[in-house]
């Protein structure tokens, strides 16, 4: 069953077409991320959802009910905002109380609901204070916990880790959740950040320019994007890109500069281009060293130009056949600038995007 | 323990580097350096500048008409007397009733406390719609509002009159509250537009979900945060309202003419003998109010005034 149906979804402001013939459906208890940019419609697609924003044109059905017209306080959602959004004249109690009050919740189930949530997110202590006395990560708790006593059948988060730091952000964000395996609530989760999306989502939803580009469990964004754009947005460090030449035919290879890659056992989306130019994408977390290298189909000596250390794991930057290249190799390996390193990959694990569409091939 | 310093023998050079600390720790205050002393010398000469007038007003107002002809204005006098206040509050002449200022007194109330509440209240609304529930037109709405504030008042005198004529409010007290309140609009309505909308617009969003409406949201989510802004509202309204002359003498009529109209006619009399211990009396009763607002509100009545400064 599905929890939200957006069906033919358009948003102008003016001129400017904001969100194009938008069509999503989003499962019950399914926690979807929107990804994407700065800019490219995604708080304003959950905006829309919410009812905060007028939609020019299709429809927004939540549990089988057409909400298009619908006040954001009928449509049983509950929403966190990046900047929490708290009210600063009223206590945490207030804060959580507000919503219920406006609706009419008698008294008692108005103290049973901010009791319960302030349990599950650990701010029962808090409960008399004013926002302005609380942190980052508290005032982010408050503003969950004011979306939880709603009871809503839809959480909607709107970049809501953006403004915490990076610990905070990681306790946050595993916090959340498990707060959604054990509400099993639909959430839609709005961020920038691919790491936060590959993490907490069941599917993501990368948008660009007001468009939903694909939609896809992480692992399969991350092995087989649609297109270069997604291939260089998902995954840190980012996708190396080799441009040459691909031979299609029974033995497809892929040919840059003088170096041949055999391509047999990749999955293409289509029929095989004769000859095309593309992109080789190779991950540089799947490129492997030394012994293993020269077993692998494709494998080079490359030398080593900077050496990024990060603890766990060392990023270093190569050149294959002229073109930048980054390898990720174990955080206790000692390499040096101006080393001699083998590497490999398999190219049939690869992916190929079309040089001009830059769409997966 | 300079002129010590300075002689150079090697002995007390030494003495010296040894009493010089490092410096650590918070920095020494020094009340006295020059630079201080120059501040807190030409602010008292200004205070001192500013505050002659009134000293010379309130020892005047305290003086026999005899003691004044002398011609010592800045003297103390020689017998303290308030009968000079007695006499501008309950009996100075204004035309031709002896009633004092207290009449224009309660005029100028009955005048500024209505016009305050409603210029305020409809201007608030105004500020909050314009802000946050943007309609169709609503920016050219706002700019012929604004444009409203560049329109000398003189040019609409007569077809302000001739409104409230016809609305058969003309020479009542509802004229001049009626004009006051349409001409705080531009500037009020700015004020509360500019504040509201540096607020962030989430928390109206937050709101909505929960439940409030549009005016939900206003009584119970802007004005419990708005109130700074109310407040210099207020002052800006009751200091302007107050010292109005204009209005005042068109259109409220003669029974209703507040208290500065009243005390321009006790002051500009023509006839008899100028009574200028009542004259100071009266003037400084009339400035009361506003002298009163501002020592009680300090901070928000600079805040007023500079948000006024623009009205011109």
């Amino acid at each position: 069953m599905n929890s939200i149906e957006i069906k033919k979804l358009g948003l102008r402001f003016g001129e400017v077409e904001v969100l194009k013939n938008l069509n999503l459906d989003i499962h019950d208890g399914e926690f979807l991320v929107l990804l994407g940019s700065s800019g490219c419609g995604k708080s304003t697609l959950l905006n829309c959802i919410a009812g905060l924003l007028e939609l020019s044109e299709g429809q927004i059905h939540i549990k089988d009910r057409n909400v298009t017209w619908e006040e954001p306080k009928d449509r049983g959602i509950g929403m966190v905002f990046q900047s929490y959004a708290l009210y600063p004249q009223m206590s945490v109690r207030g804060n959580l109380s507000f919503g219920l009050k406006n609706a009419g919740v008698p008294k008692a189930e108005i103290e049973k609901r901010i009791s319960k949530a302030s349990e599950m997110l650990q701010i029962e202590q808090l409960l008399d204070r004013k926002p302005a006395a609380l942190s980052g990560g508290q005032r982010q708790r408050v503003a969950i916990g004011r979306a939880l006593v709603r009871d809503a059948e839809v959480f909607l988060f709107d970049e809501p880790l953006s403004n915490l730091d990076a610990k905070l952000r990681t306790d946050l964000r595993v916090e959340i959740k498990r707060l959604h395996q054990r509400l099993g609530n639909t959430m839609i989760y709005v961020t920038h950040d691919q790491i936060e999306a590959m993490t907490l989502a069941d599917r993501i939803a990368v948008m660009r320019g007001g468009k939903i580009v694909q939609l896809a469990p992480p692992t399969e964004l991350y092995n087989k994007p649609v297109n270069k754009y997604i291939a260089g947005f998902i995954g840190s460090p980012a996708m190396n890109f080799l441009k040459g030449i691909l031979h299609g035919g029974d033995q497809p290879y892929f040919i840059v500069e003088d170096s041949k890659f055999p391509l047999n056992g990749y999955e293409f989306d289509g029929p095989v281009p004769e000859e095309a130019e593309a992109y080789l994408g190779v991950r540089p977390e799947h490129v492997v060293i030394g012994a293993e290298a020269e077993a692998s189909v494709a494998h080079h000596s490359v030398e080593v130009e900077v050496v990024e250390p990060m603890g766990s794991d060392t990023l270093v930057w190569t050149q294959l056949c002229g073109q930048h290249f980054r390898v990720r190799v174990d955080g206790q390996s000692e390499l040096k600038v101006g080393d001699t390193l083998e590497i490999g990959f398999d190219p049939s694990k690869a992916s190929l995007f079309h040089a001009q569409t830059e769409e997966r091939l | 323990m300079s002129v010590l310093a300075y002689e150079s023998t090697p002995e007390k050079a030494t003495a010296k580097k040894a009493r010089s600390v490092e410096p650590s720790g918070s920095r020494p205050t020094r009340y006295l350096d020059p630079g201080r002393i120059i501040l807190y010398s030409v602010l008292f000469v200004a205070a001192v500048y500013y505050l002659l007038p009134l000293y010379v007003m309130v020892m005047t107002s305290m003086k026999g008409l005899p003691e004044i002809r002398m011609g010592n204005i800045f003297s103390p006098p020689m017998e303290i007397t308030f009968q000079h206040w007695v006499k501008a509050w309950d009996s100075a002449c204004t035309g031709l009733y002896c009633e004092g200022l207290k009449v224009g007194f309660w005029n100028s109330v009955k005048i500024t406390v209505p016009s305050v509440i409603m210029s305020i209240a409809i201007a608030s609304v105004n500020g909050y719609a314009l802000s946050h529930w943007r309609f169709k037109g609503s920016e050219v709405f706002f700019t012929i509002l604004i444009f409203g504030s560049f329109i000398p008042y003189q040019v609409m005198l007569y077809p302000l009159v001739i409104i409230t004529r016809e609305l058969g409010i003309f020479g009542s007290l509802s004229a001049v509250v009626f004009v006051h309140t349409i001409f705080g609009m531009p500037i009020l309505t700015l004020l509360f537009r500019n504040y509201f909308a540096s607020l962030p617009p989430e928390l109206l969003s937050a709101a909505r979900v929960d439940g409030a409406g549009f005016w939900g949201i206003f009584f119970k989510i802007l004005i419990p945060m708005s109130v700074p802004i109310f407040m210099v509202a207020v002052i800006m309204q009751i200091t302007g309202i107050w010292n109005d002359f204009l209005f005042g003498t068109i259109f409220a009529g003669i029974k209703n003419f507040p208290m500065t109209v009243q005390l321009n006619n006790i002051v500009n009399t023509t006839q008899g003998v100028k009574e200028y211990n009542v004259n100071m009396a009266s003037t400084i009763l009339t400035g009361a109010v506003p002298l009163c607002i501002y020592v009680l509100s300090g901070k928000y009545f600079v805040r007023g005034i500079a948000a006024g400064a623009v009205k011109g």
